[in-house]
């Protein structure tokens, strides 16, 4: 041994030892670590050592189990103060509504820009409870369920009344549902508003039916596609175009209603009998008899329960949670599950969870975070108190992945292979840099002096660094070592 | 070898061993270009959405142009909203008028009745399929037809590609990295890393070869390059002049790069909004303002790379184009044959090449789409082969599982 490296090691032991010399330095149980890196945003300051204590079965069967769990009182009061939050899309319906006006009378510039104004506030504060609750609630397992559903049955926010729905969307859509049936989900944002209006089908009419008038007088193709291509079958599901015109024409007059009406349903949801196609229709090779919106359920069934299916959520699973190519013994297993328990999302999960892919160490910390991952992991190492999530917001802006801003219907992607290029590496390095300084206007950073701060940082992430980059912290000035650790190659990845 | 280009290839050369990356140094690899003088460029243009081919270079000619779609059609040349007359069979949609000076020029050319022969109609796996370069997600590629091009041309160099926007897209993914300009006026603004103090802190963590440090040194270099190069453009916003956010505005900043630096060769933009499924619009409406920005887009290209613009193609494409019908709701659905465009001073332009198919029923694919006359890969075939004089054998390094069909097609001048 040379002693170049020996003087390094002594420096790392050094200046980690400071304040807690006996315990700074040891790595965590990396089983442990792996658990709370996959089923959660990565570890908030104490996270270890409570898992530690609870045990990895424990921890994975609370969080599967949300309720089991008691929810932040602070988050609770943070996001209670989010009063668009709470509305649901009927309410937002009414609460965006343009002031009634005259015949002939335009909106003035200043009633515009307070509906403009209405409308950005909605969306800002979707996004700030969304961080708020994947940042800090314990039911961390939930948070990322909400946001691979999400991207599963993604609904773009710039699009007509889109601007204002998507967080219930998410509320009343995706959240109920993340541990539930897959046919639930489906189903919900089948009916949804936001997701009838982003791909077009509430205006997917009967051609020459009696309520066909205004911009609903065709066949629009857009949501049965995308159903079946992205939300169910996937591309190579074997279904041909001719499913796709017959789901088309099952699924006219699946619409929404702005307000309160008869036979409107919860969120919005109204099936328009008078736009409707009665013709039978032959969809996968079965005859669905012309009968109304009970039709629109049984090709719902049909999806869901598909075999294709089953491989292809399996897949997206084993890809999110074990490795961007993940093992097809995996995948037939998880879809085994799925085919067997109706698409129990909890019973696919927790096979996962327990298979001995999951637990291969190869793919401890090998998955490449995306954007968002990046920012919400980054923000629960420093244990920092949110308020202010304009720079989060900005940050995934800038890195290719705005919040709710996915415009095509696939969503965004988790493999190393989209996230993983040189601008990105630069704007999460700045944003690693920003936040570690206390430069991120977030809030006020906590007074704690620096050497502890990094301290208790690197316990938080369970001393997990490479000896390389033990070396590079300890050598640099003591104001950038927080940065360092935001900004390492162990921290690019979860 | 001529003196300019030794000398070239000796400034890369220079550079890659101060540069000193990782497992690919970018010492030229092949000579590719070696028999041209200048620099060659080409930049990509992706419609995404499926722009409604059309209304944009419009057969005036066929009645049943303006059977299938009478609520949308562009009128006929000299009436009121006409199309722009281009040869006397088909015309430019009025909203592209500032390119007509081009056309007039002949450095402007359509190649119609174009695309995928591929059957799909979704945007996700069309898009997917131009830009892999190959039909089917049983191509077998994952990389771009970009990538694989940069992976033959010589003078390999931190911005060599040059991507506007914030992800790398499929048409550039692959092995060789590429540089990123963000999109708008923030593209120059300051970041931590542009600090010495903490760029060296940094660069002590990403010194190994891995993907991540890889990723990261190319960051670092592309980040010097984009920032030398856009300092004019900082002072220019100092003086309360800055150029606009928009499309229009990027485009610019990608052509003042390739102005200004030799080592940028190929470029890449992306323009959304095309999937008119509602109210697309005639000569004015939401097409009309997607086209207008466009051709915005492509003259400040044109006038911005000033003297590298007769080195340059500047090839617009889409993943289909859109039904022959107007829909129900004063729109069009996806459909199948589209336009492509070819702007640069080499290309043979003021002409619309390809044959034409027609518009008749009978004359449709599936009784609703421009057929395919030319395969998308004939026209990038002839592209690489022409303007950027690659080999054959580059050539099915980049378009493999690709036989050629027209590549007679004269869309270069000799």
């Amino acid at each position: 041994m040379s002693i170049k490296p020996y003087i390094s090691i002594i420096a790392v032991a050094l200046s980690f030892g400071l304040q807690t010399h006996s315990q700074a330095a040891i790595p965590s149980d990396p089983k442990i670590l792996h658990a709370i890196n996959r089923l959660s945003f990565g570890p908030q300051p104490g996270d270890l050592e409570r898992t530690t204590n609870l045990g990895v079965e424990r921890y994975i069967q609370q969080q599967l189990n949300p309720n089991t769990i008691p929810e932040s009182q602070a988050l609770n009061a943070e996001l209670a103060r989010l009063e668009t939050v709470n509305s649901s899309s009927l309410q937002l319906f009414e609460q965006t509504k343009l002031p009634r006006l005259g015949k002939g009378q335009k909106p003035t510039p200043e009633q515009r820009k307070a509906y403009q104004a209405k409308l950005r506030r909605v969306l800002d504060q979707a996004m700030q409870a969304r961080l708020l609750r994947a940042t800090e609630s314990p039911r961390q397992l939930q948070e990322v369920m909400v946001d691979f559903w999400y991207n599963h049955f993604n609904v773009f926010s710039k699009k007509g009344v889109t601007r204002f729905l998507v967080g219930a969307y998410e509320k009343e859509a995706i959240r109920p549902y993340v541990f539930g049936h897959f046919r639930d989900l489906v189903g919900s944002t089948a009916r949804h508003p936001a997701m009838l209006f982003y791909l077009d089908n509430w205006q997917n009419t009967a051609p020459n039916s009696p309520g066909a008038r205004g911009k609903a007088q065709g066949i629009n193709e857009n949501y049965a596609r995308e159903l079946m291509e992205l939300h169910t079958l996937g591309v190579k599901g074997g279904y041909t175009q001719k499913d796709v015109a017959a789901l088309a024409k099952i699924l006219t007059g699946w619409t929404f209603r702005r307000a309160e009406q008869p036979n409107v349903g919860q969120y919005g949801f109204y099936f328009d009998a008078k736009r409707h196609d009665y013709s039978d229709k032959v969809f996968m090779g079965q005859v669905i008899k012309g009968s109304g919106i009970s039709e629109g359920e049984q090709a719902l069934d049909i999806l869901a329960k598909h075999p294709a299916t089953a491989r292809r959520i399996s897949y997206q699973l084993s890809q999110y949670f074990v490795t961007d190519q993940p093992p097809p013994v995996l995948v037939e297993r998880l879809a085994q599950k799925f085919l067997s328990t109706d698409g129990n999302i909890r019973e696919v999960l927790n096979t996962l969870f327990r298979s001995p892919e999951f637990w291969d160490s190869r793919f401890y910390n090998a998955k490449f975070k995306t954007p968002y991952q990046y920012a919400v992991s980054s923000l629960r190492a420093t244990g920092a108190e949110v308020t202010n999530f304009r720079p989060v917001v900005g940050f995934l802006q800038q890195a290719g992945m705005p919040l709710y801003g996915c415009l095509a219907p696939d969503g965004y992607k988790n493999t190393q292979e989209s996230w993983l290029n040189p601008d990105g590496m630069t704007r999460r390095i700045s944003f690693a840099t920003a936040l570690a300084s206390g430069r991120l206007p977030l809030l006020a950073p906590p007074a704690v002096s620096p050497a502890l701060e990094v301290t208790q940082l690197s316990n938080t992430l369970g001393n997990s660094f490479s000896v390389k980059t033990k070396q590079a912290i300890a050598t640099s000035s003591p104001s950038l070592r927080a940065a360092l650790m935001l900004g390492s190659p162990e921290f690019m990845r979860r | 070898m001529n003196r300019r280009y030794f000398l070239q290839q000796a400034s890369f050369t220079a550079f890659s061993a101060l540069a000193t990356i990782g497992t690919h140094g970018w010492i030229a690899r092949s000579a590719a270009q070696s028999s041209s003088l200048a620099p060659k460029r080409l930049i990509v243009i992706f419609l995404r959405g499926a722009v409604d081919g059309l209304n944009v270079v419009v057969p005036y000619r066929e009645a049943a142009y303006y059977e299938k779609r009478p609520r949308i059609a562009i009128p006929q040349p000299n009436k009121v909203g006409g199309a722009l007359d281009l040869d006397g069979q088909f015309g430019l949609h009025p909203a592209l008028a500032p390119l007509m000076p081009l056309w007039q020029q002949k450095s402007l050319a359509f190649v119609h009745a174009s695309g995928s022969p591929d059957a799909t109609r979704s945007h996700f796996e069309a898009q997917d399929n131009m830009e892999r370069g190959t039909l089917g997600l049983s191509g077998g590629t994952q990389d771009g037809w970009m990538n694989r091009l940069l992976g033959v041309m010589s003078g390999r160099n931190p911005i060599q590609a040059v991507n506007v926007g914030n992800t790398t897209p499929r048409i550039l993914a692959g092995r060789v990295p590429v540089a990123t300009l963000a999109l708008g006026r923030g593209a120059a603004r300051p970041l931590p890393i542009d600090r010495p103090q903490i760029a060296a802190a940094f660069d002590s963590l990403y010194s190994s070869s891995d993907a991540v440090s890889q990723a990261y040194k190319e960051g670092r270099l592309a980040r010097k390059a984009i920032l030398s190069n856009l300092d004019n453009e900082t002072k220019m916003a100092n003086n309360g002049a800055p150029l606009p956010n928009g499309f229009a505005g990027d485009a610019r900043r990608l052509a003042q790069m390739m102005l200004k630096d030799t080592r940028v060769k190929l470029g890449f933009m992306a323009l959304g909004g095309w999937d008119t499924h509602v109210n697309q619009g005639a000569s004015q409406g939401q097409l009309a303002r997607n086209l207008e920005q466009l051709g915005k887009g492509l003259a400040a290209l044109q006038t911005t790379l000033g003297s590298v613009y007769k080195d340059t193609t500047i090839l617009v494409m889409s993943e289909f184009g859109r039904t022959a019908h107007e829909n129900g709701d004063g729109g069009t659905d996806h459909g199948h044959g589209n336009v492509m465009w070819l702007l640069g001073g080499g290309v043979r332009g003021g002409k619309v090449y390809g044959d034409w198919p027609g518009l008749s029923t009978n004359q449709l694919h599936e009784k609703r789409d421009l057929a395919i006359m030319t395969d998308f890969r004939d026209v990038i075939a002839v592209t690489l082969a022409r303007h950027l004089t690659l080999s054959d054998s580059n050539l099915s390094q980049i378009l493999p599982s690709y036989r050629p069909l027209q590549r007679n097609l004269p869309l270069y001048s000799s």
